[in-house]
């Protein structure tokens, strides 16, 4: 990601052979820091160790007998740390100065801690800086500008007081923090600091650094930071800005952040990711992450310039793992409530309303014209129509009803994600009517819908009229019903309708949009038999149940869906 | 009723719930007697594993050895009158605390009495996993990933508690078809499993999700699936002394254990616990255990198992899928590395 600079950074040519010092700072697991600090000490870079006061003495004095006899290593006056607040910026402060001081002919300065590992050789970094003199490696992003933090604060890091502690008296934190928002109240911003933020993990040039430690305002300039909010991400950002001879507003230290603003940490099967990353220097690893430590650093033969492309995608891909999920996934640890699913179902499928009794045959024919997986009733409330004759569905599904009911939206969210095919399958209101709005405002779905189509195989049935006309109550209203959803302004499915007329009139319209073809091929199934439906339809009426959505039947092309008639 | 005040109401109910599950698993702590306590050896931050077992022998040497490879560093397992030799194998395995009982197994709420006396005495502070002889975790990156890397990433994210629902195995064939032999990887018999067949509920009390499904469901309770087993689990919890397991492992208290999912769409990370409870041993285990009618719901379980079994069923079907690994197991929706990658 960074091949686009290379060009500017290497374009001078010109090679000033570099001194690196680094200032570690430490809080814990020391013989670790013991072994990076001999990494850094061996590859030829003076190195200054703060190792927080919180730290036993036990613990430190076994890390400097370890560290024995390593020439080029000192350490820094201790001081206890807390995360968040200027100490960490005085540790910094203190190493860097007590660095300067011993090694007066360094060239650059890197900051570093005891769970940033090494990549690549110290030499190769010493040699990468030797070709970019007077560059500033520093993540600098103005605070008034795009967010930095993630989900934090950034230019009221600057402008707010931070008087609790964000780790133990949070609830305090946050109140306060609104509080001063509320009031409108904010501090004054000393003259020539224009907030930026970034990484802390930076590499300056001694020159850089050194104006910044010794600048005549540096008083005023610490006494405001001690009351910014994490000030090890903005006192050397800001400060560089005013004396740098060019910045590199990026870190040469490999530290990302989740969604939740905590480090990512590598482990041992990243090894190869952070091999052909070319990054100089990685954080955080897990302690115990043997074969990193045993591999790094590695010599890196591709390419000079680091390029954190595969890492970056790995992680962005767990962000939005995190924070969208997979659309259409009801899990153990992914249960969305209604409405914030991102995605209701994993994939397209189609359901045909009423085309199954309005076409007999339909089912056995589509197969072999769709390219999707054709089922029957899916939701009968006797028994579920898995295609292909098969008994139990696609994924392990189960064939009874009863097992279905208990999560039909688990159910169906399953069918679509377990199956590779588009999923096809037959409703009508003699089916379980509890996914209408499920179904109705998932984008995914695509409806098609033959109104009155119920009436078919009532007028067929042969039933005692009385029997007949109840059935067909109970039908029209779940229809109703239906339709009232389909004309929501929450609609989000794709639905063509019809009405048993218009399909008697014109029997090729439906199959087309089902096939998107513009002519049916030989053999499709044609419309029932709807002679006698008028008389039956008729006979309803005057029992007293007044037909509807049925079309005209004595003129069914002149009715065609005129508005004023809809509900005629 | 505003909802603060029934919130208030659920508040007070469950505090007086856990209360009363501790004082139970506090009171009945004088049915287990020690085999073999070596509690002393345990290390700040060991990994526990805590195990209620009755007749397991020929499972353990398999299932000790999973577990130490994972990273547990000390088991402590509850012996329920054992008479195949389980209490002589597990007493003399030098990472093993055993305490034995002859008590009821019903009478202490199916074992959760001993396993929550033993989580309160020695669980505090470490992050402890709760399993039954035939459940093996499976975590995203289990293959790669000591079980420390998962706590430790538990820890920093401050989470408290790991999903693993359990995952029900089957064989190709017939259950009995194929003898299991100690020491033999059951995941080689039993490798089968249902890739999409689970139903999901929220529990509004506990807050917990209600899963049920896979072969049990479809194949036992295909006409009562309401009382088809749970399948929800959080066994890996880093343990405080006041909470509880309310029900098995599949819930506990207080509520906020059992928020282990994400409601706004994301995904957290979860596991499985593959239970090979579907073995040559089931057939036997099944008449013993209701001849002994100790298990929950008056062994209704045990009696759909038993008379499904006189017909030696299958459970595999056409749809099954065969387990090959974490990231199937991820790829088909049932875990999630959420954002730990």
């Amino acid at each position: 990601m960074y091949a686009g600079r290379s060009g500017q950074s290497v374009q001078s040519e010109r090679i000033v052979p570099a001194r690196l010092g680094v200032v570690m700072l430490c809080h814990d697991n020391m013989p670790l820091v013991a072994r990076m600090a001999r990494i850094w000490a061996e590859g030829g870079a003076a190195v200054a160790i703060h190792v927080d006061a919180k730290v036993p003495d036990a613990d430190l004095a076994g890390m400097r007998a370890s560290l024995a006899g390593v020439p080029g290593i000192l350490f820094a006056p201790r001081r206890a740390c807390e995360w968040g607040t200027f100490s960490l910026v005085a540790a910094t402060q203190d190493a860097a100065e007590a660095l300067l001081a011993a090694e007066p002919g360094l060239t650059h300065v890197l900051t570093t801690s005891g769970a940033c590992l090494p990549l690549r050789p110290v030499a190769e970094l010493i040699d990468y800086l030797s070709r970019r003199p007077d560059r500033d490696f520093i993540e600098s992003v103005n605070a008034a500008d795009v967010g930095w933090a993630v989900g934090g604060l950034d230019l009221e890091r600057f402008t707010l007081r931070f008087p609790f502690s964000f780790r133990r008296q949070r609830g305090f934190f946050d109140r306060y923090v609104n509080l001063q928002r509320r009031l409108k109240v904010s501090r004054t911003i000393p003259d020539g600091v224009i907030p930026h933020l970034g990484s802390q993990w930076w590499c300056l040039t001694a020159r850089t650094l050194a104006a910044i430690l010794t600048d005549p305002r540096r008083p005023v300039f610490d006494r405001y930071f001690r009351r910014v909010w994490i000030p090890d991400e903005s006192y050397f950002q800001t400060l560089a800005r005013r004396h740098t001879l060019g910045i590199e507003s990026r870190s040469l230290t490999l530290s990302k952040f989740d969604g939740q603003g905590k480090p990512y940490v590598f482990y041992d099967d990243h090894r190869d990711v952070l091999a052909q990353s070319g990054c100089f220097i990685a954080r955080k690893i897990w302690p115990r992450a043997q074969a990193l430590y045993d591999v790094f650093p590695k010599a890196h033969a591709q390419n000079d310039e680091p390029d954190s492309y595969m890492i970056d995608r790995l992680i962005d891909q767990a962000v939005s793992r995190r924070n969208v999920g997979r659309p259409g996934l009801y899990m153990q640890s992914r249960f969305p409530r209604k409405d914030a699913e991102n995605g209701k179902t994993a994939a397209p499928y189609t359901v045909l309303y009423g085309m199954a009794d309005a076409y007999p045959g339909l089912v056995e024919w589509l197969p072999d014209h769709v390219d999707a997986d054709v089922h029957g009733r899916l939701f009968a409330p006797d028994g579920i129509e898995y295609g292909g004759g098969r008994r139990l569905g696609p994924g392990c599904l189960s064939d009874s009803p009863k097992v279905r009911d208990l999560d039909p939206q688990g159910f169906l969210t399953s069918l679509i994600r377990v199956s590779r095919r588009r999923q096809l399958f037959q409703f009508s209101p003699r089916d379980s009517q509890t996914l209408n709005w499920f179904m109705a405002t998932d984008p995914n779905m695509r409806l098609l819908v033959v109104t009155g189509a119920w009436a078919v195989p009532l007028l067929h049935s042969g039933m005692p009229f009385d029997d007949v006309r109840r059935a067909a109550a109970i039908l029209q209203r779940r229809e109703l019903a239906l339709l009232e959803v389909l004309d929501s302004v929450w609609l989000k499915a794709r639905v063509e309708r019809w009405n048993l007329a218009e399909v008697g009139a014109d029997p090729v319209a439906p199959l087309a949009a089902l096939l998107e073809t513009d002519t049916v091929p030989q053999g499709a199934p044609g419309v029932a038999d709807l002679t006698g439906m008028l008389a039956f339809l008729d006979r309803l009426r005057n029992a007293g149940l007044r037909p509807r959505k049925m079309g005209d039947f004595r003129h069914p092309n002149r009715t065609a869906r005129a508005p004023i008639l809809k509900d005629a | 009723m505003p909802g603060w005040w029934n919130r208030y109401r659920r508040r007070v109910r469950l505090r007086a719930r856990r209360q009363y599950l501790l004082a139970r698993a506090i009171r009945r702590r004088r049915a287990l007697s020690p085999v073999a306590d070596r509690t002393g050896d345990i290390g700040a931050d060991a990994i526990l594993c805590f195990v209620t077992l009755r007749n397991e022998a020929v499972r353990l040497p398999y299932f000790l050895d999973y577990y130490r490879k994972l990273g547990i560093d000390h088991f402590l397992i509850v012996d329920n009158d054992s008479d195949d030799g389980s209490r002589d194998l597990l007493a003399g395995q030098p990472d093993v605390s055993l305490w034995t009982t002859k008590a009821s197994y019903k009478g202490s709420r199916f074992g959760l009495d001993w396993v929550n006396w033993l989580l309160f005495r020695h669980g505090t502070g470490h992050w402890c996993l709760t399993v039954d002889p035939d459940e093996f975790l499976v975590y995203p990156h289990c293959d790669v990933r000591p079980l420390r890397a998962l706590t430790d990433w538990l820890e920093s994210s401050s989470y408290r508690a790991f999903p693993a629902m359990l995952l029900d195995m089957y064989p190709r064939g017939t259950v009995s078809e194929r003898p299991y032999l100690t020491g033999e990887n059951p995941l080689d018999i039993a490798s089968w499993f249902d890739p999409a067949n689970y139903m999901i509920r929220k529990n509004g009390e506990y807050g917990n999700l209600w899963i049920q499904g896979g072969p049990r469901a479809r194949a036992f309770f295909a006409d009562d699936p309401h009382n088809a087993p749970a399948l929800n689990k959080t066994p890996l919890v880093r343990w405080a002394r006041h909470y509880a397991y309310v029900s098995s492992t599949h819930m506990l208290l207080p509520r906020s254990l059992n928020l282990v999912y994400d409601e706004n769409g994301g995904e957290r990370a979860s596991g499985v616990l593959l239970h090979t409870k579907f073995l040559s041993t089931f057939v036997e285990k099944s008449d013993e255990e209701l001849t002994r009618g100790q298990h929950y719901a008056g062994s209704r379980e045990y009696r759909a198992y038993h008379s499904a079994l006189q017909n030696r069923p299958q459970l595999w079907c056409p749809e099954s899928v065969e387990y090959e690994g974490w990231r199937q197991l991820e790829h088909l929706g049932l875990i999630s590395r959420g954002n730990w990658p």
